[in-house]
């Protein structure tokens, strides 16, 4: 699996999720629609979609992609999995930072949307080349979990576990296969006396 | 071994080679806001719960926290609540909705009802399912699909985490409480310094405290990024437990308390990391910004940006942007507009006892607003029982009804923006309160004594003034 954009440089650190979608739209119960309120507060004035905040990087006329670059302790506080159907939803496939929180890419995994963890300057350098040229595309190889920043061709290689890299290139999920081990489990409850 | 090894290895169903682990799950709590997605991944796949049984649910989030008895008003509030009432129907789970004796914050009721117990795994779709690591428990916050997984399974798919151990040792002065001990801590650590890890807490200050004080510690642990925390139980935690409502009886108590007594981390027990602290050290804790981490003594001053990494100081100059409040400036004395005293974090009977005894025979400062949130429907009608809603009242506070309330802006208890909220609660993130709102966390006491005050004030001093 191969993704192959240009990329969002959100540089705050400790963005939490609260940011990427604020509590008062947690009240929908399906997992759709939930996109347009990505970033809500950092993108509108008084909520209000006729008034963007222009200096917001969403709301910026040059930079877009499916890959979204972080600070660091991405996705912090609250585990409302929202935030990432909000990402997913919104176009992003991947987000690139120097650590995320647990919960958060846990949730990310689990809808499709891929968690890249590489070091400090490694994302440092992915800021500073998006910055100079927001057409800079950024190559990511799953397979062989590898991330390019491809105008300087600076390479680094990240980590997913193998059983969540196949799930990731499947499209299985975890349920499914819990279900087919439910005698081993129900085996598990006899034995521990459930 | 430490306590965290001894319950995970229990709960293992099964290793995946190279990958995580079958991990077996004892309780399950639910609430309205991350249960809905996964009742419906259920009915798609066209599966009931695993164990029905082993789940538990209340209406938090959403609830009002005042006049209950009526509908609420938000109509997609009140279609979440819904929601959850007719899945629980129809899945057959047991639920403590508006207008049971048994409803309140998730958090809250698990321990006061005894559904938390040692040795036990515990989830929830919330973050702040560490509350229940307080009775040994490994407790921690998961995402809807993983709800739906519990809900068809009882099993999740689980990394082992690092393993860490905060060792507190002495005791602390007057007027420092457990709030303040793990603003103490995240603001050591950072809001990030414990993503990857577990953490027990330990020493002689833990062991020294109430069950409702170590809950408020484990609450917190998730905002220094820790998957949850633990304490390994004790006679205090037995005390607190005997009797409740579904807790062991009988002979089976007995045996419980023999097993429970196993739970603790070996002398030689390994950890990935490990950090002292001297009781002594804490001070009474407001943050400052926008996250957990920017905590000061209350004596203290909001740090200068010099003493900053240079890439941490664009998020710091937000932070202080966004709170209206001045780099290198002293945090006491900054005006107060609401008061909140509630959340899992602080709002058990305790705190509520600790605030009464405090405000009893004082006032509020004029033009400030107080609203005490009781945890749950018990926890309120024990503060009525001993008479803590006359003294709320002579001060001037409002006690409401069980409920999340202001932690998080989406019930009708909202800060309005740019107003300064000091609150007991976890979260200072932009917007946690309310679009705008300005959030200082602190203690209970810290809280009460800024409600009398009107501003920023230093717990200790009016306790000697008292
Ligand atoms: S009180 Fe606040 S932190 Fe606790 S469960 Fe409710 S919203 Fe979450």
């Amino acid at each position: 699996m191969t993704i192959h954009s240009t990329a969002v440089p959100l540089e705050n650190e400790n963005v939490d999720t609260d940011q990427i979608i604020p509590a008062r739209f947690l009240k929908a119960t399906s997992r759709d629609g939930f996109g347009k309120n990505l970033f809500r507060d950092w993108r509108y004035n008084d909520d209000d979609e006729a008034r963007p905040k222009t200096d917001f990087v969403l709301n910026s006329p040059v930079f877009s992609g499916k890959i979204l670059v972080a600070g660091k302790n991405f996705g912090c506080g609250s585990s409302r999995e929202h935030a990432a159907w909000a990402l997913k939803d919104y176009g992003f496939d991947v987000v690139v930072s120097s650590f995320f929180a647990d919960i958060f890419k846990n949730n990310a995994l689990n809808n499709f949307l891929l968690p890249v963890q590489v070091n400090d300057d490694f994302v440092q350098n992915l800021f500073d080349t998006i910055q100079q040229n927001p057409a800079a595309e950024i190559d990511i190889q799953l397979e062989n979990q590898t991330i390019t920043n491809v105008s300087t061709g600076e390479q680094a290689h990240f980590d997913i576990n193998a059983y969540k890299k196949t799930c990731f290139i499947n499209g299985y999920d975890d349920i499914d296969y819990l279900l087919s081990i439910r005698e081993e489990i129900e085996t598990y409850e006899q034995v521990i006396g459930y | 071994m430490t306590l965290f090894d001894k319950i995970w290895n229990r709960h293992v169903v099964k290793q995946i080679e190279g990958g995580p682990s079958v991990f077996y799950i004892d309780r399950h709590f639910i609430h309205e806001v991350t249960s809905p997605q996964a009742f419906d991944g259920l009915r798609k796949r066209g599966i009931g719960l695993a164990r029905p049984a082993q789940t538990i649910a209340t209406a938090d989030h959403n609830v009002p926290t005042w006049d209950q008895h009526l509908p609420i008003k938000e109509a997609l509030s009140r279609m979440q609540v819904e929601k959850l009432t007719e899945n629980c129907k129809e899945f057959g789970v047991e639920l403590y909705g508006l207008g049971h004796s048994y409803q309140g914050i998730v958090h809250v009721i698990g321990p006061e009802l005894g559904i938390t117990q040692p040795g036990m795994t515990i989830v929830c779709g919330d973050s702040h399912t560490s509350t229940h690591g307080a009775f040994g428990a490994i407790a921690f916050g998961i995402g809807t699909s993983e709800v739906e997984m519990v809900f068809a399974t009882q099993c999740l798919m689980q990394n082992k985490p690092k393993q860490m151990r905060i060792n507190i040792e002495g005791t602390l002065q007057e007027g420092v409480t457990s709030k303040d001990i793990i603003l103490y801590i995240i603001a050591q650590i950072s809001a990030g310094g414990a993503t990857g890890y577990f953490v027990e807490y330990a020493g002689s200050a833990i062991r020294s405290l109430s069950m409702e004080a170590r809950m408020t510690i484990c609450n917190m642990s998730i905002e220094m990024g820790a998957r949850g925390g633990l304490i390994a139980p004790d006679d205090t935690t037995f005390e607190y437990m005997k009797g409740r409502k579904f807790a062991p009886q009988g002979a089976d108590w007995d045996q419980k308390v023999a097993e429970w007594r196993q739970l603790h981390s070996e002398a030689d027990a390994v950890f990935d990391h490990e950090i002292h602290i001297r009781a002594e050290d804490i001070q009474p804790m407001v943050t400052y910004g926008t996250n957990p981490g920017m905590g000061i003594p209350v004596t203290g001053s909001i740090p200068e940006e010099t003493v900053l990494e240079e890439k941490e100081r664009p998020s710091f100059r937000k932070a202080l942007d966004y709170m209206g409040l001045q780099a290198g400036k002293a945090i006491k004395g900054q005006k107060i507009d609401y008061v909140f005293i509630g959340s899992c974090t602080n709002s058990r009977i305790e705190d509520l006892r600790q605030v009464a005894q405090f405000v009893k025979g004082r006032q509020k400062a004029d033009g400030v607003e107080v609203w005490i949130v009781p945890g749950s429907k018990q926890v309120e009608a024990q503060a009525r029982e001993e008479g803590l809603h006359h003294i709320f009242e002579a001060a001037g506070f409002q006690l409401r009804q069980p409920g999340c309330s202001a932690c998080l802006g989406m019930n009708e208890d909202k800060i309005p923006a740019g107003k300064y909220c000091i609150s007991t609660s976890n979260r200072n993130f932009e917007g946690r309160q309310g679009q705008g709102a300005r959030t200082l966390l602190a203690s209970p006491l810290t809280a009460a004594a800024a409600a009398i005050t009107g501003v920023v004030t230093d717990v200790r001093d009016m306790l000697t003034a008292n």
